[in-house]
């Protein structure tokens, strides 16, 4: 059966790796001999694990969602990520990280951030550790993303903005990877998604992977069998999907659903969908899908959620879509927004945009009565509020 | 013998520039190769400009971004370097990240890079690792030395083994930064370069990162074969032109 976890040498399939400057090497390095042995130790585990279940709120709820089943005609569970506390499942991945890094002996935090939920979550542990914390923001995000920003700033945080390139997060990830270059020794570097060189993917997906973990045992209570038919899934870098995931790689009877952002139309110009548009390639450290000219210049990607217009696509991701293990689906900027309002009205639930990308997909895809479909409900809708309040004018 | 070997034979310190190719103007990048080598430069690392230049200050970043506004493309740089070996005899090295190459296809750059003239290459984010065990036997084929970094915290293992895949010279980086953002040298960096020194590697070294004016290029060819600029010039011909270079090669040399 083909691998779907990093290979020894940091690879899945031909995606991943660690194409880095020599400058990080010796961060990566350490990084990379120390990380599954201080994720085996017992005391780090049961740190991680009370902090999870104490200060985060977990385990997360498996709701089953009774009217939005009734509307597709199937059964759907919502993976209730959104009631973590700052509002989705990026914290679960920091805290990992931040005790990862201080058992390196790290006393400086820095963090790339889109939207600014990791970024919130990166300053929200650093203030539980005490740390320093320097997080970077593209300058164009900094200016949409006006509440996040201030709330990072309230944690003690300082938000560098990106001047850079485009100004958004692929270039607030290239800013906090110069950090790292030029504070070698005392820096550990938070990325918040499942990229950048081995092995950080591997790690965050890690880190995550309790998502699929508790959906097991969910499910079991539940519906008396821990796999679904189905596992879905937003996808911008990936950390959501791959924690959604991870427990299922291997287990074939699960069918796997990627959702991308079509922006305004996957052949409009104006996309993020990378499964679609992009070519291997090599971004922040790993080789991957991304999206680029003939030339090789990294472009801008579009969407209306601003954590998911990422040019690239997880190593894991890129391996899932070549090899047909995950089907990649796209929904575009409407068609995440109704479905985001619809959840709204059926469930009372306000979703993150990015999130609604996942659910938008029951308008395109027919399930069967009996399916059972889990969706990984990723984050909560109160940073995107503008955002809805503009496009439905309401 | 490859130019780089050969000049590295010089019984002299070497300056080598870094400049970004079609910047500040997209057919500058003739003039200022024969404008170097005329003003006593003895090598040249030939920037191929890319959108994310992760290992690069505000400086060579900025130009990357205006020389792409200027159409600059992997196709026009061999383009426009074609007939360079009518006129110019120091060695040419392009310096740039592994994407771009990666989309041309290694062997078809390798290819161009030899038929134009290029002698090397340095790419910051290809591992040596990766490059031994996918790209080294390719490199070879078409005579193309690619040279590698170290920094303060590469381990002495790590130098030997860079050492060992080496067969130009080793970029020696001052002190663990971004290009452009150092100005002098200190007491950590002096030791660092004896450090180096004292190991007896086969290659050379050159330093980089750091170095922007007599002093600092005294300093650093005190420990070592050569020392390259890369941001300080870029900022020279941002402020000057492209036509001041003589000033600013005449001012690092001393003349």
């Amino acid at each position: 059966m083909e691998n779907y976890n990093v290979d020894e040498n940091g690879y899945y399939g031909e995606f991943g790796g660690a194409f880095i400057p020599e400058m990080l090497y010796p961060n990566v390095e350490e990084l990379r001999q120390n990380y599954l042995k201080i994720m085996a130790e017992p005391d780090f585990k049961a740190e991680f694990d009370k902090l999870l279940k104490d200060y985060v709120g977990r385990p997360s709820p498996l709701y089953f969602a009774k009217r939005l089943s009734k509307k597709y005609n199937t059964k759907i569970y919502l993976k209730r990520e959104d009631l973590n506390h700052t509002g989705a499942h990026k914290i679960n991945n920091t805290i990992g990280q931040i005790l990862m890094a201080k058992r390196l002996g790290k006393h400086r935090i820095i963090a790339e951030t889109g939207a600014g939920q990791h970024g919130v979550a990166t300053a929200t542990v650093c203030a539980l550790m005490g740390l320093e914390c320097i997080v970077y923001m593209g300058e164009i995000d900094i200016a949409r993303q006006a509440p996040n920003v201030a709330r990072m700033k309230m944690l003690g945080a300082k938000v560098v903005p990106a001047l850079s390139g485009s100004r958004t997060l692929k270039d607030a990830t290239n800013e906090a990877i110069r950090d790292w270059i030029n504070n070698p020794v005392d820096t550990h570097y938070i990325i918040g998604s499942a990229i950048g060189p081995h092995p950080y993917p591997d790690m965050v997906t890690k880190f995550q992977a309790v998502i699929s973990e508790e959906i097991k045992w969910q499910l079991k209570e539940q519906e008396g069998r821990e796999n679904p038919d189905y596992v879905i899934a937003c996808i911008g870098g990936g950390s959501n999907a791959a924690g959604t995931y991870y427990h299922y790689l291997h287990e074939k009877d699960v069918k796997i659903i990627a959702v991308e952002a079509a922006g305004l139309g996957v052949n409009s110009g104006e996309s993020a969908a990378t499964s679609v548009l992009g070519k291997e390639g090599i971004i922040h450290g790993c080789k991957t899908l991304l999206m680029q000219t003939n030339d090789g210049q990294i472009t801008e990607p579009y969407s209306i959620s601003a954590g998911l217009d990422y040019p690239g696509v997880g190593p894991m991701h890129a391996h899932l879509c070549k090899t047909g293990r995950a089907e990649f689906m796209a929904a575009t900027d409407a068609d995440a927004m109704n479905a985001g309002l619809d959840l709204c009205k059926l469930e009372g639930i306000i979703p993150a945009i990015e999130t609604s990308h996942a659910l938008a997909i029951f308008e395109h895809k027919t399930f069967k009565p009996d399916d059972v479909v889990v969706v990984s409900l990723s984050g909560r809708g109160d940073k995107d509020l503008n955002n809805y309040i503009d496009y439905f004018k309401i | 013998m490859n130019r780089i070997q050969t000049k590295l034979q010089d019984n002299k310190k070497l300056l080598s520039i870094y400049f970004t190719a079609g910047y500040p103007s997209i057919n500058d990048t003739v003039s200022i190769i024969k404008d170097l080598e005329t003003n006593g430069v003895d090598m040249i690392e030939i920037g191929l400009p890319f959108s994310d230049p992760l290992a690069d200050g505000p400086t060579i970043q900025a130009s990357s971004t205006q020389a792409l506004k200027n159409g600059m493309t992997t196709e026009l740089l061999f383009e426009q370097l074609k007939d360079i070996r009518a006129s110019v005899n120091i060695p040419l090295i392009i310096m740039g990240y592994f994407n771009p190459m990666f989309q041309y296809g290694v062997e078809a750059f390798c290819k161009k890079c030899k038929e134009v003239g290029v002698d090397g290459l340095i790419i910051p984010d290809l591992p040596v690792d990766v490059y031994h065990k996918e790209y080294q036997a390719i490199f070879e084929k078409y005579g193309l030395i690619n040279v590698f970094l170290i920094t303060p915290q590469t381990s002495d293992e790590r130098i030997k083994y860079i050492d060992s895949i080496s067969n130009g010279f080793i970029y020696m980086v001052s002190s663990a930064s971004t290009t452009g953002a150092q100005s002098g040298f200190g007491e950590t960096q002096t030791k660092y370069f004896k450090r180096i020194g004292d190991m007896k590697l086969k290659n050379p070294q050159v330093i980089g990162f750091g170095i922007s004016n007599n002093e600092t290029f005294t300093q650093a060819t005190t420990y070592a074969k050569g020392a390259i600029i890369g941001s300080a010039f870029v900022k020279h011909i941002t402020n000057n032109g492209p036509k001041s270079i003589k000033n600013f090669v005449d001012k690092i040399l001393n003349k």
